[in-house]
């Protein structure tokens, strides 16, 4: 059975440049980059515009229910289901299938340092430690921290109540969740999907996990293209999500596609052996059949190492492609590296350009003329690697 | 003679092995034979202090260690010995070489309490705040903590150690997480990707912080006295769910590849569905409709009629809500057949095993059928008269079982629902 063709036919977008596709558009258009070294310094980070959630989250007690993170996914989810038109279509939103990638929520900074303090001045015996977490913790902050809980709300919150899986595993997560649901909608298993993940930047407690690897860029920010000296990542926030859906469900209910999403692929490199990040994006590069040499490249390179050398030399054995780095622009946004990355391919494609190289280092090129064919790369800092195909819809 | 595709032109998906710990012991003898004598593995737990909690006990799994101690450590460990199981018995492949994709269960994960403290003792300043103690993460001394707590970690390890194909997909859909990752696995044999998979689901979280939170929410049971009586399922005096470790490992394999390789067939995943509730983060919705939905999604899934169902495989967390809601939404979808239909609850012994709940359980779904006896629903001393359920109580119950429904259902509207069947239908 012919595999259906997959429509990316709804886009949303929340980050540190704003929020919507025109002011992304524009702002990617100026080179645009919001970077904070000082927030959190030495860690430099990307925090999420200002933004007001009650145009998507009207109930503030749904806010009030969450932390940063879901509220920005639930806010980027809602853009994407009015822009493919279906927010309140309530016989869709029943039957939608919805896959989310998500790391966990935030955690409250304050008691975990006045334990942790406690401790290390020798005033914390083990039993008190269940004491302190007993009355200091607030009851709902365990929904605002579990993983499923971003989807959780977003069903609350615009009603998306088909079905709900939440991946869960850095930036490999959203990869795999936009390759399962192409291949369910492919095999006519699904026939519309929300894909997208949540990241908030500005999160002291989430820089531990990445200082432990000292993965975290310190100092000053550069572009991810000349951290040579100083590698890393800097942590972004952004909310990416995705309406995909069969041609023929688009079709039926006249929906506008902004790209068509033909192909994602994935695999595990052994990093152990160096060279293999490389490696695995030279198997996976022929099976998306990419048919121009010219074609354009968004990828997440995150900036950290040595996964950013070995993207790098793959990407030096195509020389023709014109490489977009979202890191420099956004940060890296973690598990919403990859559904960023696809929706800067669909909404270049929509609008008929690639937009600016930001790059001083001169790897990323100008490239004019209407992409036909846009790649989207994800290599997480630490494990798994993908990419996808997004091409115009003929 | 079977057809080797079902009534949908889908190849079917049989499974070939499973492998199980919880807290019952490990391995499928074992547990099944506590399970059907009605054995309770929850105890007081006796892994950290006990002071200030309002629940004491759990279904820990302590006759497996992992030093240094962390519940990511554990689950990993919990699912290693579960899938060597699961493989031993199918025979797939060769050792380190799982000739499919792995899709996992398992608890999100952070760094842990002892790993946080261990941080903090070398802070060199008094009163510290973030960015100091960020300092003295880095550096590398404390790279390991990073290796174990990336959500992808478990997911990795087990990839490595079994050979699995391709990405390793880390799920969390709650208590249905176990289902999901089973469901998972169907629909990619369906689509023809692969003739195989191996489900995994895992989770070690009895630790402080998270029976804290789940008592913060008031979730769990405070009958702490005696520990084997808290978890009552149907009962009139339950009041809350008993937190559990253990893992499940399925192989699953299209019929075909199973029998071209001459497999043993243990059983069938005949159907799957699931169908989220969008009503509360915690609560279900008070008309049963999602998970009414989700149990008709997963007949419609395997073509099959209410009456085909005989057992039920229940959630059955004995919290006062789910029991209710799930006797609604059964008794909706089932109507007169209900009562024709014995119902029980594993986790009245085993305690929820949380993430791995869906997997033990079609595991136990699974022995239900393979042995024609259904395992018992423990503390069933006071039944509740608003859940009149043939509840399986107290003693195992020897029935003939040709097709179980096993229902997960968990917060932040998790629904999910397998129908396991003997032979392909």
């Amino acid at each position: 059975m012919a595999e259906k063709e997959v429509w990316i036919t709804g886009v949303g977008l929340l980050s540190s440049l704003g929020e919507g596709l025109d002011a992304h558009w524009e702002a990617l258009g100026e080179r645009r980059v919001n970077a904070d070294e000082k927030r959190l310094a030495p860690y430099v980070i990307h925090p999420i515009a200002p933004v007001s959630f009650d145009a998507q989250i009207p109930k503030k007690g749904d806010q009030r229910q969450m932390e940063t993170w879901q509220r920005i996914g639930t806010y980027a989810a809602g853009l994407a289901l009015d822009s493919a038109g279906v927010k309140g279509n309530q016989e869709i939103l029943s039957r939608m299938d919805m896959i989310i990638a998500a790391g966990g929520g935030e955690r409250d900074l304050n008691v975990d340092l006045a334990i942790m303090n406690a401790d290390a001045q020798g005033k914390l015996p083990p039993a008190v430690l269940n004491e302190k977490l007993m009355n200091e913790l607030r009851p709902t902050l365990f929904l605002a921290q579990l993983s499923n809980l971003l989807a959780g709300n977003i069903a609350i919150v615009h009603g998306v109540c088909g079905t709900s899986r939440t991946f869960m595993g850095e930036e490999a997560s959203s990869i795999d969740a936009a390759r399962i649901a192409v291949a369910r909608i492919g095999a006519g298993q699904s026939d519309i999907a929300l894909v997208g993940a949540a990241h908030n930047g500005d999160r002291g407690d989430l820089l531990m996990l990445y200082s432990f690897g000292d993965f975290a860029l310190k100092d000053q920010y550069a572009s991810v293209w000349a951290r040579r000296n100083n590698p890393g990542f800097a942590i972004g926030s952004a909310g990416a999500f995705l309406v995909m859906e069969s041609r023929e469900h688009a079709e039926a209910r006249g929906a506008k596609p902004y790209a068509k999403l033909t192909k994602v692929v994935a695999d595990l490199a052994k990093r152990k052996q160096p060279g293999a990040v490389t490696k695995s994006l030279q198997t996976l590069w022929p099976q998306l059949g990419v048919s121009n040499e010219n074609a354009m490249l968004i990828t997440g390179a995150t900036g950290a190492e040595p996964a950013t050398a070995e993207e790098r030399e793959f990407l030096g054995q195509h020389p023709g492609l014109a490489v977009r780095a979202t890191g420099t622009t956004f940060g890296h946004t973690m598990e919403a590296q990859f559904p960023l990355g696809l929706a800067l391919a669909a909404l270049s494609i929509s609008r008929g350009a690639l937009y600016p190289a930001n790059d001083p280092t001169g790897l990323e090129v100008e490239k004019t003329g209407a992409p036909t064919q846009i790649v989207v790369l994800g290599v997480g800092h630490w494990q798994g690697e993908g990419m996808a195909l997004v091409e115009a819809v003929k | 003679m079977t057809a080797p595709r079902d009534k949908f032109g889908r190849p079917i998906v049989v499974v070939t092995g499973m492998g199980i710990v919880t807290s019952l012991g490990g391995g499928k003898t074992d547990n099944w034979k506590r399970l059907s004598a009605g054995e309770s593995g929850i105890k007081t737990v006796t892994r950290f202090p006990l002071d200030s909690l309002k629940t004491t006990m759990a279904g820990a799994v302590d006759f497996v260690t992992v030093d240094p101690f962390s519940s990511t450590s554990l689950s990993q460990r919990l699912a290693e010995i579960a899938t060597e199981e699961a493989l031993e018995q199918s025979g797939i492949g060769s050792k380190g070489d799982f000739p499919g994709p792995l899709f996992l269960a398992v608890a999100p994960i952070e760094t842990e309490w002892p790993q946080r403290l261990e941080v903090a003792r070398e802070v060199p300043t008094k009163d510290f705040g973030i960015i100091d103690y960020l300092a003295t993460c880095s550096g590398g001394k404390f790279a390991h903590f990073h290796r174990r707590f990336t959500f992808g970690s478990v997911a990795l390890n087990l990839a490595e150690t079994f050979g699995t194909k391709g990405s390793p997909i880390s799920l969390s859909t709650a208590c249905a997480s176990g289902a999901t990752a089973i469901q998972l696995g169907v629909e990619a044999i369906r689509r023809g990707e692969t003739d195989a998979t191996l489900c995994v689901a895992t989770d070690g979280s009895v630790n402080p912080e998270a029976m804290v939170r789940f008592s913060l929410l008031s979730a769990l049971s405070t009958q702490n006295d005696p520990p084997q009586g808290a978890s009552k399922p149907f009962s009139k005096n339950r009041d809350g769910f008993v937190m559990a470790e253990g893992a499940g490992a399925l192989v699953l394999e299209s019929y075909d590849a199973a029998m071209a390789r001459g497999a043993r067939i243990l059983g069938v995943v005949a159907g799957c569905g699931e169908l989220t509730d969008s009503f509360h983060r915690t609560r279900s919705a008070p008309d049963g409709k999602p998970a009414i939905g989700c149990v008709r999604k997963t007949l419609a899934d395997a073509g099959m009629e209410p009456e085909q169902i005989d057992h039920i495989n229940a959630h059955g967390t004995s919290t006062p809500e789910n029991d209710k809601m799930e006797y609604l939404a059964t008794s909706a979808v089932f109507g007169e057949h209900t009562k024709n239909i014995p119902v029980s609850s594993n986790k009245s012994m085993v305690g929820h095993t949380i993430s791995a709940a869906g997997a033990v359980e079609a595991i136990f779904s699974l022995l239900t059928l393979e042995h024609q006896r259904i395992p018992p629903t423990i503390n069933y001393e006071v039944p509740d008269p608003a859940i009149p359920f043939d509840v399986v109580g107290n003693k195992a119950r020897d029935a003939k079982v040709t097709a179980v429904m096993s229902n997960s259902f968990g917060f932040g509207g998790q629904n999910a629902s397998l129908i396991l069947t003997r032979e392909p239908a």
